[in-house]
């Protein structure tokens, strides 16, 4: 195959990557914009097995290798994909977003090592961008992926000086990145390499709860231009596409996400620099609660014209959405008006509820977004919180230097009821005690959700 | 290629991949990120590369490694989003 046609493909798989972005944009385009991506991805790949020119060899060295380790790389991460419960998705895709990172690092190392004193200049600043961006991306996405597995705390980790810290090890990774672009070497590349792993690490460890989809969102756009980098270096112009179209992709959609949770990205970025050690927030506190039993809650239904049921990730561990759904049908057929509050970022990642919910086939038109069901709370007589917390939280209007302040929540506060269901006392995601609790008329139904509405609902069945 | 093409290649991409995604719905954001992330396991077109170029045993186990890593990145990647996607279908009217 000659070089044209190589290209010509590439480009072929450029054009596929834009359209799969393109149809992922959309509700109805979205699965078939996710196969056209595959089919970019599978072809591109498959092409430089057929290539032959300066850049490669055919067949290509090491081939028997190369054929195994992609089949392990199957043999992986095809289960992983498929086996996955739906509440595990965002911390898997941290987890590949990770792996891609490190991926480009990677390459970008090898090649650094098999060019060696013919590098020129150019390609080792892209070498160095790569090696810096791929391992931070790799750290980074791994502890995303503990917090969100809840390996380890979910709260921001702050320690003392942890801004200067993190300030003098992200000014020694430029400066090695300058000794390895002056003085060229493998031992800089791999102090380098060290240095940007712990920078991720400790460019992450301060993020909070909520901010976490945020950062893997940002992440997942450095890990695209890292791709684009590696491109310049390996004269590919597909990667350098496909990377650039992430990298670019990625930033809007960061900055969505955070306009959809009323963050500033600056916030965000750079918390690690500005984030002071907080007062505990979370201290247990022995105050009054108001409990109630399944019956209660039944009668409470039994009696009121509005629902809204505002489901979070309580629902989504307990795998309750079927049971949540019975409910509302019943509900419905008793003459209930009821809808669900959909919070764009309850759950763990943006649009976690709607993908869950859709599941159930909850017909569409009952979910409603924040901004339209919260005028509608003052007119509610019940609002159901299932397993949400943050929020829900009025700490987010009337708590200043929370780490949620600023958030949008849904105001169920209006509501003439409130029940909560949930497993314990503990606070949310982001730690953060919530007053709502504690409001007389409030109600508290402890247990998983699932068993709670199966409760509710023969409860409710024999009124 | 030149490295003024290259330049051109990269700026037009950048405001290709602003373009395309500038309107989405929250509800989205998750699979669309998803997406975005396994395109860009297509880094395994140049882990292949630089397998074939290796000539140390470091370098081979090296981008070896990165084949494993790249192959997890893309085909789980995709695989994932068709499932998450998989669960809107029959939501639609």
């Amino acid at each position: 195959m000659s070089r044209t046609v190589y290209d010509i493909i590439g480009l072929a798989a450029g054009v596929a990557f834009i359209l799969a972005l393109k149809g992922l944009s959309h509700p109805k385009t979205a699965r078939r914009g996710n196969l056209i991506g595959a089919f970019g991805a599978t072809v591109a790949t498959l092409v430089v097995f057929f290539y032959v020119g300066p850049e490669l060899s055919l067949p290509l060295n090491n081939l028997g290798w190369i054929l195994g380790a992609i089949a392990i790389g199957l043999l992986i991460g095809v289960p992983a994909a498929r086996k996955v419960e739906m509440t595990q998705m965002p911390q898997l895709v941290a987890l590949f977003n990770g792996v891609g990172g490190g991926a480009a690092a990677l390459v970008a190392i090898v090649e650094y090592l098999n060019l060696g004193a013919d590098a020129t200049t150019a390609q080792v600043v892209f070498t160095v961008f790569t090696v810096i961006v791929g391992c931070v991306s790799f750290s980074g996405s791994i502890i995303t992926f503990m917090k969100l597995q809840e390996l380890m705390t979910t709260r921001p980790v702050i320690f003392p000086a942890g801004r200067f810290i993190i300030a003098a090890t992200l000014v020694s990774v430029l400066g090695v990145g300058g000794w390895v672009v002056t003085a060229l070497g493998t031992t800089p590349l791999l102090i380098l390499a060290g240095l940007s792993l712990l920078f991720g690490i400790l460019f992450v460890l301060p993020v909070g709860g909520a901010d976490v989809p945020i950062v893997i969102s940002l992440l997942n756009a450095f890990t695209g231009l890292t791709v684009a980098a590696s491109g310049y270096v390996l004269d590919s112009t597909l990667l350098i596409i496909a990377g650039t179209l992430v990298g670019a992709s990625g930033t809007i959609l960061t900055r969505l996400m955070a306009d959809a949770m009323g963050r500033s990205l600056f916030g965000t970025l750079f918390g690690a620099f500005t984030a002071k050690p907080q007062e505990s927030s979370g201290v247990a506190e022995e105050r009054p609660v108001r409990s109630g039993s399944a019956d209660d809650v039944a009668i409470l239904l039994n009696y009121a014209r509005r629902v809204v049921i505002v489901p979070g990730f309580g629902l989504a561990v307990a795998q309750a959405q079927h049971t949540v759904r019975e409910l509302a049908d019943l509900m419905i057929s008793k003459g209930i008006d009821v809808a669900y509050g959909i919070h764009p970022v309850a759950g763990r990642m943006p649009g976690h509820m709607n993908v869950l919910l859709a599941e159930a086939n909850v017909p569409y038109e009952q979910l409603v977004e924040m901004d339209e069901v919260n005028p509608t709370f003052g007119q509610t007589d019940v609002a159901i919180v299932i397993g949400a917390n943050d929020v829900v939280n009025p700490a987010a209007k009337t708590t200043p230097g929370c780490p949620i302040y600023g958030m949008p929540i849904l105001e169920v506060s209006n509501a003439a009821n409130i029940v909560f269901l949930k497993r314990s006392m503990r606070p949310g995601f982001a730690g953060i005690e919530n007053e709502l609790l504690y409001d007389p008329k409030t109600m508290l139904l402890f247990g998983d959700a699932k068993a709670s509405l199966t409760k509710v609902v023969s409860a409710l069945k024999a009124l | 290629m030149s490295d003024m093409a290259i330049l051109s290649i990269f700026v037009l991409s950048v405001f290709v991949g602003f373009e395309v995604v500038s309107k989405v719905s929250s509800t989205l954001h998750t699979p669309l990120m998803s997406g975005a992330n396994a395109i860009h396991g297509v880094i395994l077109v140049g882990a292949i590369i630089v397998a074939d170029h290796s000539e140390t045993n470091l370098e081979l186990g090296l981008s070896l490694a990165a084949i494993i890593l790249a192959t997890i990145n893309m085909v789980g990647g995709f695989v994932v989003t068709d499932r998450m996607l998989e669960m809107f279908k029959g939501k639609k009217k």
